[in-house]
């Protein structure tokens, strides 16, 4: 399977009577992007605003984050929720509007929705400091059950990005990258002298407000399969959940997974990058065991000789992680597992939740119980309402003027266990 | 300027008192420099000065521990140390075990920086390495040379409260205290190279290297149930609606007692979970589900068990660092041992 | 939180839904959890019979505590 993704950069976003891209700046018509949002009617209200690098802005509480791209070849994005499931997934040629980002916004619906500081000394952990954002603020109807207005934000946030994306479909990109990955067996001889290198991708499943969704399936429903890279650069996956915002592999996050984009790096020059092992991360025993039995012998079965293994969130999940560590050694396969740590706000406490004596390679992605101060912001995108509330907050965390301290936990993204952060820790 | 005041402790044998035999030398101070004080002193800058010498011998210090402890503060305190310095202890287990103790509780009841030295296998390092910088030594005082180039510059940089880089720049023993920095490269290529390193049996060298949780032995059983009283905890933050504690969501730092006097069952009204990592939604409805009081009210009035104690204790386990845990299960035991509980039911969701 | 009260000699069933996390903090007398969302019971079988599988673990829990254990069991049988 091949796919060409062309990239055109944008560094500005400006409102216009047109929605179209030119001279690397995205024109964006405000009323037919609230017209868009608003055909659910579980929604109420929606306000565009526009955040960038630099500006002394704060967006807060944030849902889902999301790149606009869309399928030149044929299919369509974000296949089985608000695309067409067809066989273009991951192939064919995609084209993506690099360096802006959809981000939605609005009331709490758990503990779970957390910040994007634009400037100062938070933005230095949160990728969304450095895009420039339209931020798409939604109110739902008063008194709408939670899971009904999880579904309304998430499904919001897709549209307008896909809305976007159509402006690029005829865009001639600034770069074209290409990536292939070949059915098993040929793959696996066209560079026999390489390790045959797996990535076991766990997904965030752990009920309301914690699920991901692969091609429309809820991810808490699937068994552990297979796929090919390049379907999750089409949008195959997406990001329904609401886990701790240090953790939350957005949306965006899954379009430029770092653990795929870093292997085609290195494929067919000291690896041989095989493809995805997919699964998730249940809150049942049974489907723990069930699982990780199922992810080993998958990489038993694909002849690997060493995976990556990611995990989204902390706490239960990390007996997710370890199982898989553990089955997956057992099977003669070398495991590396890249997570981010929780010791405690004086970082002398355990890491992680599990561990077991097979996870000898480990790559951190930094702690999310240290402590910042964040300063105060000129403009508020959303509501500072529920900082306290939020994880990472506490009571009393929020000063008169705005200003607060917090756990980076609050942090969109700031120590996102699939590595696509610089940040991490070491021993002191 | 006036200069930085050092109280150093040593043992009875660098005290040149006595070895084995001296073992029992009952704790004194002395003004001045002693045995292993004059190589330390020769490194330090002139601003720096040890004043004392504090001594006490190592059996001594052993079986009387608390005691020990108070009287060397005591004597301490006298000369206001700016910095505390204990040992190098080496391979001396005993030593090395009072060396931690003494400077721990300068650290915490005189409020001054302290350091230490000894050898890694030196049981001293395991007991104190998450609370002091314990500088690395060889096994023996053959090392010293090589152990006042590390503990000298720290000296002075905790006298002037300058900042402490981390353990293989500086030459202490890992303290296992976790801390952010940005690398060059984003986790998923770390990754990729560590992989690549395990793959071709090359060494690598992973960032959190596996922890070894402790064990507490199994408790004896309850002899008669029919007259236990029990106890409920949970850490599936079940708290009174409107969470009158506050207790964080993720990552708590307290925990809460709540009556469950003359309850036959929580209500969805009266309580509720602020617990951030997991569905909510059947608890909130029915927090039964985590503290399961209506079946215990029965259970008690059936006669299964003596009685049940009427309050609950309950935290949010998520994220909740486990030193946290420790302390909240500990104050808990103490209250539940004071009110003679027999036995606890913990529920974790 | 197991431990810190154990070491007072007090013995603690821990009823938890991970076990694996639960034999790793070093919990003693184990008892399997239903599922994360809802520990004791099963609501989506309806009221009364969630009811009657958390009695059964509650009855289960006492049993753990009244036996000796000599190193970290997992209780999964209502063999009383």
């Amino acid at each position: 399977m091949k796919l060409e993704l062309g990239k055109i950069k944008i560094d500005d976003i400006q409102f216009s009577e047109k929605t179209y891209v030119e001279n690397h700046v995205l024109y964006v018509n405000k009323e037919e992007v609230e017209k868009l949002v608003l055909e659910d009617d579980k929604l109420v209200s929606c306000k565009l605003d526009i955040a960038k690098p630099g500006e002394s802005t704060r967006i807060t509480p944030v849902k889902d984050v999301i790149e606009p791209r869309v399928k030149v070849s044929g299919g369509e994005i974000f296949p089985g929720v608000t695309g067409k499931v067809s066989p273009a997934v991951g192939e064919g040629r995609t084209h993506a509007l690099e360096g802006c980002c959809v981000v939605t916004v609005g009331r709490i619906v758990g503990f779970q929705e957390g910040v994007i500081d634009m400037s100062g000394v938070a933005a230095d952990y949160c990728p969304f400091s450095k895009t420039v954002n339209l931020c798409v603020v939604i109110e739902p109807q008063e008194g709408l059950e939670t899971h009904v207005y999880e579904r309304a934000g998430r499904l919001a946030g897709l549209k307008v990005a896909a809305y976007l994306g159509e402006t690029a479909r005829n865009l001639e990109p600034d770069v074209l990258e290409v990536y292939e990955t070949k059915p098993l067996f040929e793959q696996a001889a066209m560079y026999p002298d390489l390790p045959k290198v797996g990535y076991i991708h766990m997904l965030q499943s752990q009920g309301l407000l914690h699920d991901t969704y692969y091609y429309g399936v809820d991810a808490k429903q699937i068994v552990p399969t297979f796929m090919y890279p390049t379907e999750i650069m089409d949008g195959a996956i997406i990001s329904g959940n609401c886990v701790a915002p240090c953790d939350k592999v957005t949306t965006f996050h899954h379009l430029h997974n770092p653990v795929i984009e870093d292997c085609y790096k290195h494929h067919g020059k000291d690896i041989n990058f095989m493809g995805v092992i997919l699964t998730n991360e249940n809150v049942f025993l049974a489907d723990k065991e069930r699982h990780s039995d199922m992810v080993a012998k998958l990489a038993e079965y694909m002849g690997l000789d060493g995976v990556l293994i990611t995990e989204e969130g902390y706490g239960n999940p990390d007996t997710d992680l370890m199982m898989n560590c553990k089955k997956v050694e057992r099977k003669g396969v070398k495991v590396v597992l890249i997570t981010d740590e929780f010791p405690g706000k004086d970082g002398k406490s355990q890491s992680l939740a599990d561990v077991c004596e097979e996870a000898t390679a480990l790559a951190s992605c930094g702690q999310g119980n240290m402590t910042l101060q964040f300063p105060v912001m000129k403009k508020i995108i959303g509501t500072m309402d529920y900082i306290e509330d939020q994880i990472g907050g506490w009571a009393g965390c929020v000063n008169p003027d705005g200003s607060f301290e917090a756990e980076i936990q609050i942090i969109i993204a700031s120590t996102i266990a699939n590595g696509y952060n610089c940040l991490a820790a070491r021993g002191y | 300027m006036a200069k930085y005041r050092i109280v150093h402790y040593v043992n009875q044998f660098f005290a040149g008192i006595g070895g084995e035999e001296k073992a029992d030398h009952k704790p004194e101070i002395r003004e001045g420099i002693l045995g292993p004080g004059v190589a330390i002193k020769a490194n330090l800058s002139d601003d720096f000065e040890i004043v004392a010498t504090a001594i006490c011998g190592d059996n001594y210090y052993g079986e009387n521990l608390d005691e020990a402890t108070d009287t060397l503060i005591e004597m301490i305190k006298k000369y206001k140390p700016d910095v505390f310095v204990a040992g190098p202890a080496f391979n001396a287990g005993r030593y090395g075990v009072a060396c931690g103790t003494i400077a721990k509780a300068v650290e915490e009841r005189l409020q001054i920086p302290v350091i230490t030295a000894a050898y890694a296998e030196n049981p001293g390092v395991d007991m104190f390495r998450k609370d002091l910088i314990i500088v690395k030594t060889g096994d023996s005082a053959a090392s010293m040379k090589k152990v006042v180039k590390s503990l000298c510059p720290l000296i002075e940089k905790l006298a002037k409260h300058e900042e402490v880089l981390g353990p293989e720049i500086e030459g202490y023993h890992e303290r296992g205290i976790r801390v952010n920095y940005f690398a060059d490269e984003r986790g998923s290529e770390r990754a990729i190279k560590m992989l690549v390193k395990k793959l071709k049996g090359e060494e690598f060298e992973t960032d959190l290297p596996m922890p070894k949780f402790d064990r507490v032995a199994p408790a004896k059983p309850v002899e008669n149930m029919k007259k236990a009283k029990i106890a409920v905890v949970t850490s599936g933050g079940i708290v009174p609606t409107g969470n009158p504690d506050h207790i964080e969501s993720s990552n708590a730092t307290k925990y809460g007692a709540y009556s469950i006097e003359g309850m036959q069952k929580l209500s969805p009204d009266d309580f509720t979970t602020i617990h951030g990592g997991y569905d909510r939604q059947f608890v909130m409805e029915n927090p039964n589900l985590v503290v399961p009081l209506d079946v215990l009210r029965e259970l008690e009035k059936e006669g299964e068990f003596g009685e049940l104690y009427n309050t609950f204790f309950a935290t949010t386990g998520t994220g909740t660092a486990t030193g946290s845990a420790a302390k909240f299960g500990d104050a808990i035991g103490k209250t539940l041992i004071d009110d003679h509980v027999d036995a606890v039911i913990l529920v974790s969701t | 939180m197991v431990k810190g009260i154990e070491k007072y000699g007090i013995p603690v069933v821990h009823m938890a839904t991970v076990v694996p996390i639960s034999l790793t903090i070093g919990a003693n007398r184990i008892i399997p959890g239903v599922g994360i969302p809802y520990p004791l019971g099963d609501p989506t079988q309806g009221e009364v019979d969630s009811k009657k599988i958390r009695r059964r673990m509650v009855k289960r829990a006492l049993k753990a505590l009244q036996t000796p254990v000599a190193e970290q069991t997992v209780f999964e049988k209502d063999d009383f």
